[in-house]
């Protein structure tokens, strides 16, 4: 018998490997999931991620509907098609769960997160950090004489953007929510 | 309680009230602290039955066997701490299987949740993944509603094993009872019709297929008798062969014409090579396990294939299918079966008789057979004559896991649903004990064989005490070959014959073990003296440990190696030789 051979460093011995690799392209979605609000209903959501190997890359939740107990989570997650469409068909049989979305699919949708993103810094980079503030259209929610707290919104993309620049500036922490997202029209 | 729905009581009281209301009529359970207001009920009535477990894990493997062999929801009563984590392997078990359970676990009290209290467990964490749904009740006010959604999201859409986890403080509080009657309707309702114009064109695939195969699966055991009778009368009227996975078996008769016998890794050439060659797969109720694809990439190459399931994540989940149609089997085979007759119940005469020469021809293998011994007994030959003296009757078959059970799958017939009680999806040795004694609960009359390997048997060997207890005459027919025989057989194929740590070395004497238990031993060794051995043990008013020493060394074939598609199977010894390759040894 020959040795088994599991290449170094490898973690996964899952059958599933061994089917043939088609090629298929890594996407992104942005899923609306509505839920009953009830106790332990995200930590079955994030179960069933974690339990079957999903990528979650943001995830946001809070009660819409107090009278109905309802609550949206938002999760923006990254999969093959094949994958996707699993991780859509698992959250649908959750029992709590009363609708799933997929906003990536189902027609133009308007993402937004928001973050407060601290600078620190004197002299010219304060006011570089300040002139990119307007540009970025954030706004000043702090500030001490040698720190601002911004707060902007928009789409992901926008605020990693933002947070590039300000880095060389003096970044010393952000808080992002997470990405929230309605489909566009009714 | 004469007056229902009238005034408060208890929490206790209405947990009690609630089994009755849902027709429970046995509960299994084992009492402690965090329970007894609820034992307070239960010694105060007479209408359900509690049956006292050895140990929790035990108490959910009755209640499997109970409504694997009933249709009915299993009901278990665990304690806080310990009983609900005994109680894990038990849910776990259901969760794969599709067992509708209904466990019921006391709690600390509320004001002391998060204080790491006596018998305290984080029990709703703990069996989250392991449950379908589970729920703590904080509010004695809440505890009917949430009872009657238990039994619900049990038995409703893929079944499952769901748990309540109920403070000892809300047990004791009073609330009005609710009900089920009152209940607003749940919004968890599964789709249970078929797409009609998927089913239609499904109907035209079977009008044309010249090889097509129904693979059958536990799903029509769980959808209920009637998808059974429906599966019967399409094969009957179709003349397509028909396979099933192990969980499926009994749906279709074994004694039927049509039937190929169990497919998968350890399953009937013809079965394998017919889902291998076939032009059309029809799968209803089975979800493409890993021990039935094999390699996937070379699973049925040339065939169309259609799923019904009821649960659409097993869509595409392993195999990706031409012709999904999400729906109860029961009610999407009666569609189908309608509109087939309504459009003429056309088939491809032609290429089915050629079809069927072609399995007649696989079937000339005869796969099963092994080489017979007259000094030992092969334990393919004990479960022949197991079926030969047995096949005829009322019979339930409940197994361990291992070698016995692939061989009882292969070598005893079912010719009816529910008679087959096996850990298919999870794999649980120390399941067939308990899950023999939850089916003679549920059929006093009946004769319930646990087909055993000595080594599961043991897993949960105390529960002989509550069949001797609650007079439950089980039949441990326990195929020793002391050793671990399936993981040796791995071994012998896998790992260089390094036979580490699969063997037993002291065994209890079985007879003894019987006799300190208040039952009957039998030994047998000698092929001769086998059939008067079975006639005994089956004849005995009582439950009997069979201890049938077979041949040590037997390994189970045909086998489908790991990582291998269904057209490379092994059917013997002299096939084994170096045939399994390194990147099969990854695999279970």
């Amino acid at each position: 018998m020959s040795a088994l051979n599991i290449k170094k460093g490898s973690t996964s011995h899952s059958a599933y490997d061994l089917r043939d690799s088609r090629a298929e392209a890594i996407e992104s979605h942005t899923l609306a999931v509505v839920v009953a609000n009830e106790s332990g209903v995200l930590a079955r959501v994030i179960g069933l991620f974690s339990g079957r190997g999903y990528n979650i890359d943001s995830l946001t939740v809070a009660e819409i509907d107090h009278e109905g107990h309802r609550s949206r989570i938002t999760i923006v997650t990254r999969g093959t098609p094949h994958v996707i469409e699993q991780i859509k068909a698992q959250l649908g049989r959750l029992v709590p769960v009363h609708a799933v979305h997929d906003l990536t699919v189902e027609g133009p949708a308007v993402q937004r997160e928001l973050a407060l993103i601290k600078v620190a810094g004197k002299g010219e980079a304060r006011i570089e950090a300040l002139r990119l503030c307007e540009i970025f259209r954030a706004n000043v929610v702090d500030s001490t004489l040698e720190s601002f707290i911004f707060e902007m919104t928009g789409t992901p993309e926008k605020i990693d953007a933002f947070a590039d620049l300000m880095r060389p500036l003096g970044l010393v922490e952000i808080a992002r929510t997470g990405v929230a997202a309605l489909s566009r029209g009714v | 309680m004469t007056k229902a729905n009238a005034g408060a009581m208890t929490g206790a009281r209405m947990i009690v009230k609630a089994l009755k209301d849902h027709g429970v009529d046995v509960v299994f359970g084992y009492p402690g602290g965090a329970v007894l207001p609820i034992y307070d009920e239960i010694f105060l009535q007479n209408d359900i039955r509690h049956i006292l477990v050895r140990h929790e894990q035990g108490a959910v493997h009755m209640a499997e066997g109970y409504a694997r062999s009933t249709g009915k929801p299993g009901v278990v009563l665990v304690t806080s701490g310990p009983g609900a984590t005994n109680a894990v392997t038990g849910l776990t078990d259901a969760l794969l299987d599709s067992i509708p359970l209904v466990v019921l676990a006391g709690q600390v009290p509320t004001f002391m949740i998060g204080t790491d209290g006596f018998q305290e467990a984080d029990t709703v964490g703990i069996t989250r993944p392991c449950t379908k749904m589970n729920w703590l009740v904080r509010d004695t006010s809440d505890l009917a509603e949430t009872i009657h959604t238990a039994f619900h999201v049990a038995t409703s859409g893929r079944p499952g094993p769901v748990l309540i986890d109920i403070p000892k403080d809300v047990q004791f509080a009073t609330a009005d009872y609710v009900a089920k009657e009152k209940m607003r309707p749940s919004h968890y309702q599964p789709k249970v019709k078929g797409d009609i114009e998927a089913i239609t064109r499904l109907v035209e695939l079977i009008e044309k297929a010249e090889r097509p195969v129904f693979y059958t699966g536990g799903g029509i055991i769980n959808s209920g008798p009637a998808a059974s009778q429906l599966l019967r009368e399409l094969v009957g009227a179709t003349g397509f062969p028909v396979t099933s996975t192990l969980m499926g078996l009994g749906a279709y008769p074994a004694s039927g014409k049509h039937w190929l016998g169990m497919l998968g890794m350890h399953g009937l050439y013809e079965a394998n090579l017919a889902m291998h060659g076939c032009d059309l797969m029809i799968n209803i109720g089975a979800r493409f396990d890993d021990r039935i694809t094999g390699r996937i990439a070379d699973f049925s190459p040339r065939s169309v294939k259609a799923h019904v399931d009821i649960d659409p994540s097993s869509i595409n989940k392993v195999i990706r299918v031409d012709l999904p149609i999400v729906g109860d089997v029961g009610h999407v085979l009666e569609d189908l079966l309608r509109i087939w007759k309504s459009r003429g119940r056309k088939v491809n005469q032609e290429g089915l008789a050629k079809w069927w020469r072609q399995i007649a021809e696989w079937r000339a293998v005869n796969c099963l057979d092994y080489r017979p011994s007259e000094k030992a007994i092969k334990p393919q030959y004990a479960l022949q004559r197991l079926e030969a003296l047995t096949g005829g009757m009322d019979r339930y078959i409940t197994t361990e896991v291992g070698q016995h059970q692939m061989w009882a799958a292969q070598f005893l017939g079912f010719e009816a649903p529910n008679r087959w009680m096996t850990s298919g999806g999870l794999g649980t040795m120390g399941y067939g004990l308990p899950a023999s004694i939850g089916v003679q609960i549920a059929h006093p009359e009946a004769l319930v064989i646990n087909v055993a390997g000595e080594a599961s048997w043991l897993m949960n060997m105390q529960e002989m005490g509550t069949a001797m207890q609650f007079r439950a005459p089980v039949k441990q027919f326990i195929l020793n070959n002391e050793r671990l025989g399936m993981v040796r057989q791995w071994q012998e194929l896998l790992h260089g014959e390094r036979y580490s740590h699969s063997w037993s070395e002291s065994l209890p004497d079985f007879v003894k073990l019987a006799e300190a238990f208040g039952c009957k031993g039998i030994r047998c060794a000698d092929p001769k003296d086998l059939d008067d051995a079975i006639m005994e043990m089956i004849r005995y008013d009582g439950p009997v440990i069979f201890d049938c020493l077979v041949e040590k060394h037997e390994n189970c074939f045909p086998m489908i190696p790991s990582g291998k598609p269904h057209n490379e199977m092994l059917l013997g010894e002299a096939e084994t030789q170096g045939v399994i390759k390194a990147g099969g040894a990854v695999l279970v």
